[in-house]
């Protein structure tokens, strides 16, 4: 089972549900987090853990000078503008390459061969009994987000139950955090803004075949459009949390709520439990 | 020597166009003989990476100098590189008048 938190909008609570979720779960089976937030990974501060570092790798074309003749077919394919040939020599611009290898293919002299490009990492640890945590990150710098997250992923590839937490948006980083996910919680807030981003990214999971429920985070009591949209839209609401003092004081600590305040570990349990059966999982 | 300047239009009397990675055309004015000829630029409605590009069609075109508006950061990388010199034009003229304007010296120099 692979179920990925995603919003839209950014802020919404995606770190805290997913978090939280996942802590609710490990008494009754093992569970691995994947923080595919790999831009500003946090989930790590919820847990610290001590964790295996793995290097995550891009490739990008390398020029033997020797065989090259400048004939710049390369460059005109390359529709990334990652080469440029020049009178005297090739460019590389490793940030905008792809690692398509069609620069190799279309090389007449077979100039061109791959090498490695570093773009993030991607730690590995078990914080907690039961808690496998997988967190990406993304080189200061860098734009290959969803190489990191693929990596990410793959790490936790066999486990039983993953959570991923994706990044905000709906652009690239957020599609590959999704992909081949079982079921999406959407975390929004009751504002228009939560609303208005939450709609984009039911228009992403409904574009990948995705089922979706919401929570609604930090709910002041007036709630009355974002329910509406779920009524119109048929998507279950999940989960509501309130806005409250006691709760951000818990998170604005670094603290779980499930462990921390009574009666969330069985309303987070109560949500993986419904995802299950929205999948039409038996348990 | 060549120049070639970003141009809104396929002539040397069409206006200067400030972008340079999706000007819409080429214009490569001989300063020798005065002539010239206009290529149409294939990047326009790419979704990125036109400056790099665009650098190499400029360069394979023969170009020893490019006048245009702005240059973005991968763009001006490639440029270093090129050896060909780049001017700023910030005027609203013809590509005519910015190349009268260079020959005079009065382009501030950006590579």
């Amino acid at each position: 089972m692979k179920i990925v938190v995603a919003s839209g909008k950014g802020g919404t609570g995606k770190s805290t549900v997913a978090a939280n979720l996942a802590y609710s779960l490990i008494e009754l089976q093992s569970v691995t987090l994947v923080d595919c937030d790999v831009e500003v990974p946090n989930l790590h501060l919820f847990f610290n853990p001590e964790p295996a570092i793995k290097e995550v790798f891009t490739i990008i074309p390398k020029i033997d000078s020797d065989l090259c003749t400048l004939c710049g077919d390369c460059g005109r394919f390359c529709r990334y503008g990652a080469l440029t040939v020049l009178k005297d020599r090739v460019l590389v611009f490793e940030k905008m390459c792809h690692a398509c290898g069609g620069c190799m293919i279309v090389c007449p002299e077979k100039a061109i061969s791959e090498c490695n490009y570093a773009v993030g990492r991607v730690e590995d640890s078990n914080p907690l009994p039961g808690l496998r945590l997988i967190s990406g990150f993304l080189k200061e710098g860098e734009v290959l987000a969803p190489r990191v997250i693929k990596d990410a992923k793959a790490a936790a590839e066999g486990d039983g139950l993953i959570i991923i937490d994706s990044s905000p948006g709906i652009a690239c980083p957020v599609i590959e955090a999704m992909d081949e996910a079982d079921f999406c919680i959407l975390v929004t807030e009751s504002t228009p803004f939560g609303l208005h981003d939450l709609d984009l990214a039911v228009g992403v999971t409904k574009s990948l075949g995705l089922k979706a429920g919401i929570i609604i985070n930090r709910s002041d009591g007036s709630d009355e459009d974002v329910r509406n949209y779920c009524r119109k839209m048929d998507l279950p609401v999940l989960l509501t949390i309130p806005f409250s003092r006691e709760i951000a004081s818990v998170q604005n600590r670094g603290d779980l709520i499930s462990e921390k305040l009574p009666g969330w570990k069985e309303q987070f349990a109560g949500v993986y439990k419904e995802c299950l059966e929205l999948c039409g999982v038996d348990e | 020597m060549k120049i070639c300047v970003t141009s809104k239009g396929a002539g040397a009397d069409s206006a200067v166009e400030q972008r340079f990675g999706r000007s819409p055309f080429f214009v490569f004015v001989d300063s020798e003989s005065g002539e010239s000829k206009a290529v149409e630029n294939p990047l326009v409605n790419e979704s990125g990476g036109v400056g790099p590009r665009a650098v190499q069609l400029i360069s394979g075109e023969g170009a020893d100098v490019i006048i245009t508006g702005q240059l973005g950061g991968n763009a001006t990388a490639a440029l270093q590189a090129s050896g060909m010199k780049v001017f700023a034009y910030s005027g609203t003229g013809t590509v005519s008048e910015a190349v009268a304007q260079y020959k005079e010296g009065g382009l501030r120099q950006l590579i």
